[in-house]
């Protein structure tokens, strides 16, 4: 019964969520605000019916209620816990169902937040948002209902996929769907703003939390992934440039960008329509995502999702969605008020440029993503675009980028000082330029860009620590002075800091990457194997018994140089329910760098193929994000209200130019 | 019943939920530009702070204000008209609460209508588990002893317990694979060996095969008196052509037969049919081994067709059933099952025992 009862809920979440995309938008345009105070209810109620019908799946999960058709698709009897609670979304109808709960708890959270937001904008929100809801919810009930039943009840389930089973996925889906769908808020809010026809710094204090929330979510979900993938697959790579990773970075550029230019609205009233599209186009690159991942349309790492059926409905709900906002966008954005000029010299310019940046290697992870499902779909010929193209088109983009990052944020608002900012950040460059000369002597031979790499990282965390360090110190004199200065400096410029810091540190794990050396043999007991400054010796393989799975475990001692590390274990598992192998890669972390070992097959003469990698720095590769997004939450506690106020009271002889 | 029950408590809920808020006496307009004018307000407060703590000079303190003060006047500029007159507000209400008494309810039963199953209850393992035995448990039984095997593939008690349900399902080569794992991991018997070369035997279609007669040869080695080995030793040198011998070996295995033993009857009846005189089993044996199986088949086929004609019984339909079955003939024993309900279908505890019939020799129907 309590199966049953999630899917009426479900079905009646549906109806509400009509009711919530009807009603809050005739209130807004009525001027009448008991109608719109239906918004907040609707969402509310959709959230808590959504919630129910969770539980309830759930809770068949759990209990192994093998008459729900995805249970037994996606679960198994002898599972742990945890996983049996994992498979919830481990699947197409599940992910779905995650999704649309994350929407409306979304939904219910601006319902909430009353004294944040303007009446009229909240309602017109929560319209847009149960538009959206209402199109999920119709997809996961009509195409993909994972409350459909089976008579009889099969004895046993068929078991997750092993590659997911996995704590990875306990964590991954959830922070990503949170970052993706977030943005789904900030979508609203702008069309939102699109119908109203107002749109000021208001609007871009109230949309702020919701974009940074939902940045920091994906910041996060993409890095987990990221890494999951890394110490799951056995390949040793990070980021294989899969459609289905750029579909999830795509909107993180697009929502980078938005986050920066919100500011430059909320600052100076300015920028407001680009802001607009932005927000927009976010969203649409989250539902495009959605469709690449879900309908079928291509067959990848992620392909337990395909579904070519399901594909022209989403089509629909992109198409509805992107350009019905577009066409809106069209037709109401030439109403906005422009905001106020700006000269070329300062930290709004500069945040121009960020946006230009940003949004030219979007478009490339754009075009490297569609062009070859495109070719393939007119011509029939399959091309794969990869790592070659990305390094020549998107890499390109991003260094001066982010080689001019760290001026950008030390300019002052409204009129800079472009050889101020220089000097400030000569420091910092002095020493990415050391770093980078020492790297090249010290590694002689090695690969080039990787010094270089190094130290455009070092730049960054260097400028963004002195910038920080220049205005806690400043002026001040004395110890006390300096800590007030510090506690009394914006948690937001913290934020800054801490997030530009991220990005240096991203750099330079990637940039190390190039050291990283892989050696591939056949071991038996006993034998070695080296790679950089590692080498493993085969221990022993013995055979281990898990709930689910049977493994054959290789031990191996460890040892850089003379010091011996703790021994590594890898090991080859067998899900018995679906008889399929995984390799579970055994990994030591040394410091900031990883020593790897996957398996392969083992011979016939006894011993085990095996791929040994040295990876130096890898970590640093996630740290950034970690670090980026702690940023990140840092500049979310911050509900300052804010303006920019010039730096110096300089004579008004800059030159003026439009924002837009 | 009481799902409804619950099912009207909810949808009852959810429209109150929206019902409730277009009952509330509600601000009579919006108040954002009360709202744009706090928040420039609030930026004056803050500006006025961050001079205090010194993080703000004078100079730019007073710019910042202008700024500010400069958007305070704008937002003045843009006072939408008030909607006032209640008349038509109190229509809107009365037709927004329509839509959400008639919308809610209504689409959450087409659609829930098309797609639940509300008698349907929930199946949790456990519970299935702790239920009466029936016909179904008997299949998830199994399937916890082969989940149970292939996480512990060593227990060689496990596979003594399921190599003969194989075996009586006509999983042969199942059959044949749990003898074979159960002699390696528990140690080995007479049992378990002639079990294994009966298995490899039908698995080869009735044959007793060179594996086979070592497995036998093998069992009865350990227990000279295994009857299941000594018949299929019977059978092999019969198929080798040695009907004396089969004959022999045959009379010496009934001699030794306890007085309650099950299986004398089918022994005489395979002893009558090598006997001499005796026309169908001599001949059939004395024939070379696609024949012999071609021969049974006509046996069975008349059975079958006797059958069809109109009545038989239980017994009769049983043995027609396994017949086929051992013959590898699947969808026929599929039919001659289904024919048989039919034709029992007065007799409940013959449709009964047709039903664990199925189940234990897996020939229910594809489920849907």
């Amino acid at each position: 019964m309590i199966v049953e009862i999630g899917h009426f809920a479900l079905a009646l979440a549906l109806g509400v969520a009509v009711v919530q995309a009807l009603v809050p938008l005739w209130g807004v345009s009525r001027q009448d605000t008991a109608l719109a105070s239906v918004g907040p209810a609707a969402a509310i109620t959709c959230f808590l019916l959504v919630a129910l019908s969770f539980a309830a799946l759930v809770s068949a999960y759990v209990r192994s209620d093998f008459s729900v058709e995805t249970v037994v698709a996606n679960s198994h009897s002898t599972q742990p816990l945890i996983y049996k609670i994992t498979s919830v979304w481990g699947n197409h109808e599940g992910s779905m169902l995650l999704w649309v709960l994350i929407l409306t708890l979304f939904g219910a959270l601006v319902a909430l937040s009353r004294n944040s937001l303007p009446m009229r904008l909240r309602a017109g929100t929560l319209a847009a948002q149960g538009l959206v809801t209402v199109a999920f919810l119709a997809f996961v009930l009509l195409t993909s209902n994972p409350f459909a039943r089976l008579d009889p009840a099969p004895a046993d389930g068929q078991d997750l996929n092993p590659i997911l089973q996995d704590l990875g996925l306990a964590i991954h889906p959830p922070l990503l769907y949170v970052g993706y769908v977030g943005f789904s808020i900030t979508y609203a809010f702008a069309v939102a703003a699109l119908i109203d026809g107002r749109i000021d710094a208001v609007w871009a204090r109230a949309v702020r939390p919701w974009t940074l929330l939902a940045w920091v979510f994906l910041t996060l979900g993409i890095a987990m992934g990221s890494y999951w993938a890394y110490y799951e697959l056995g390949w040793g790579g990070w980021w294989f440039w899969d459609p289905v990773e750029n579909a999830s970075l795509m909107p993180w550029l697009a929502g980078t960008a938005l986050i920066h230019s919100t500011v430059v609205m909320e600052k100076r009233d300015a920028l407001k329509v680009w802001t607009i599209l932005l927000a927009i186009l976010t969203f649409s690159l989250s539902l495009l995502g959605t469709f690449i991942v879900r309908s079928g349309v291509l067959t990848s790492v992620h392909s337990f999702a395909s579904d070519p059926q399901r594909g022209l409905f989403i089509l629909g709900i992109l198409v509805f969605f992107v350009g019905g906002s577009l066409a809106l966008f069209a037709w109401r954005a030439p109403l906005l008020r422009q905001g106020g000029l700006f000269a070329p010299v300062s930290r709004e310019s500069a945040l121009v440029v960020n946006n230009l940046f940003i949004a030219t290697a979007c478009a490339t992870v754009f075009i490297g993503t569609l062009y070859p499902l495109v070719l393939e779909m007119i011509t029939g010929d399959k091309i794969s675009v990869g790592p070659p193209f990305f390094n020549a088109t998107f890499v390109p983009v991003l260094v001066p980028l982010l080689l001019v990052l760290p001026l950008g944020q030390t300019l002052a608002w409204k009129r800079g000082d472009l050889l101020g900012a220089a000097q400030r950040v000569l420091a910092a460059f002095i020493l990415a330029i050391l770093v980078a000369l020492a790297l090249i002597a010290f590694s002689r031979g090695g690969p080039v860009l990787a010094p270089l790499g190094v130290g455009l990282g070092v730049f960054l965390v260097a400028s963004a620590l002195f910038d920080i360090g220049e205005r806690v110190v400043g002026r001040a004199s004395g110890v006390q002075a300096m800590f007030s200065r510090a506690i009394g400096l914006p948690r937001s410029a913290w934020g800054t800091a801490f997030a530009h810091a991220g990005v240096g540190l991203t750099v330079i794990g990637i940039a190390a990457s190039a050291w990283s050396s892989e050696a591939i043999g056949v071991l038996k007991q006993g034998e070695s194997l080296s790679s950089g400054r590692y080498t493993i010796t085969l221990d022993s393989i013995t055979p281990r018994t898990g709930p689910n799975f049977r493994a054959d475990v290789a031990r191996f001692k460890l040892a850089a140089g003379d010091r011996v590390l703790a021994p590594i274990e890898a090991s080859k598992r067998v899900y018995t329910a679906r008889a399929m192998p995984t390799t579970e890669a055994g990994i030591h972390t040394d410091g900031l760098s990883q020593a790897y070992v996957a398996l392969g097959e083992a011979q016939a003469d006894g011993g085990i193929a095996v791929r040994f990698y040295d990876k130096p720095l890898i970590l640093l590769v996630w740290l950034g994000a970690v670090v980026m997004a702690f940023g990140g939450g840092l500049s979310l506690t911050d509900r300052r209200f804010r303006l920019a106020a010039p730096r110096r009271a300089q004579p008004r002889a800059a030159i003026v130019q439009p924002a837009e | 019943m009481l799902i409804w029950i619950i099912f009207a408590a909810m949808t009852g809920a959810a429209v109150f939920a929206l019902l409730w808020p277009l009952g509330r006496r509600s601000p009579d307009a919006f108040a954002d530009t009360a709202d744009a004018k706090s928040l420039y307000r609030a930026q004056l407060g803050e500006i006025d702070r961050d001079l205090g703590r010194g993080l703000l000079g004078a100079v730019e303190a007073d710019a910042a204000r202008a700024e500010a003060a400069r958007r305070l006047l704008r937002t003045a500029e843009g006072e939408p008209e008030l909607a006032g007159e209640s008349e038509p507000a109190l229509r809107r209400r009365r037709a927004a609460s329509a839509l959400a008494l008639s919308c809610v309810p209504l689409l959450a039963l087409l659609l829930y209508g098309a797609l639940g199953s509300p008698s349907h209850p929930d199946q949790p393992l456990s519970a299935r588990l702790q239920s009466v035995p029936s016909q179904q448990d008997f299949e998830l039984a199994l399937a916890r002893i082969e989940t149970h095997l292939a996480a512990n593939p060593s227990d060689g008690r496990g596979w003594a317990v399921i190599a003969p349900v194989y075996l009586r399902q006509g999983r042969f080569d199942d059959a044949a694979r749990a003898f074979a794992a159960a002699i390696r991991h528990d140690g080995t018997s007479a049992d378990r060996l002639a079990g294994l070369g009966e298995a490899r035997t039908f698995a080869a279609g009735g044959v007793v095969t060179g594996e086979a007669l070592q497995a036998f040869s093998e069992a009865v080695a350990l227990d000279a008196k295994n009857p299941r080995a000594r018949f299929f030793l019977a059978v092999a040198k019969e198929q080798d052509g040695d009907n004396d011998a089969a004959v022999a070996a045959l009379r010496a295995l009934l001699a030794d037969a306890p007085p309650d033993a099950g299986w004398t009857g089918m022994v005489q009846q395979r002893l009558e049919s090598l006997a001499p005189g005796s026309t169908a089993g001599s001949t059939i044996a004395s024939l070379p081994a696609a024949d012999q199986q071609a021969a049974i088949r006509g046996m069975v086929d008349g059975l079958a067709e006797r059958l069809k004609q109109g009545g038989g019984t239980l017994p009769e339909w049983t043995r027609l059933i396994r017949s086929q079955l051992v013959l590898g003939n699947r969808p026929a024993a599929i039919e001659a099952i289904a024919t048989a309900r039919q034709r029992l279908g007065q007799d409940a505890e013959a449709v009964a025992q047709l039903d664990a019939l199925a189940g234990e020799l897996n020939l229910r129907e594809p489920q849907p």
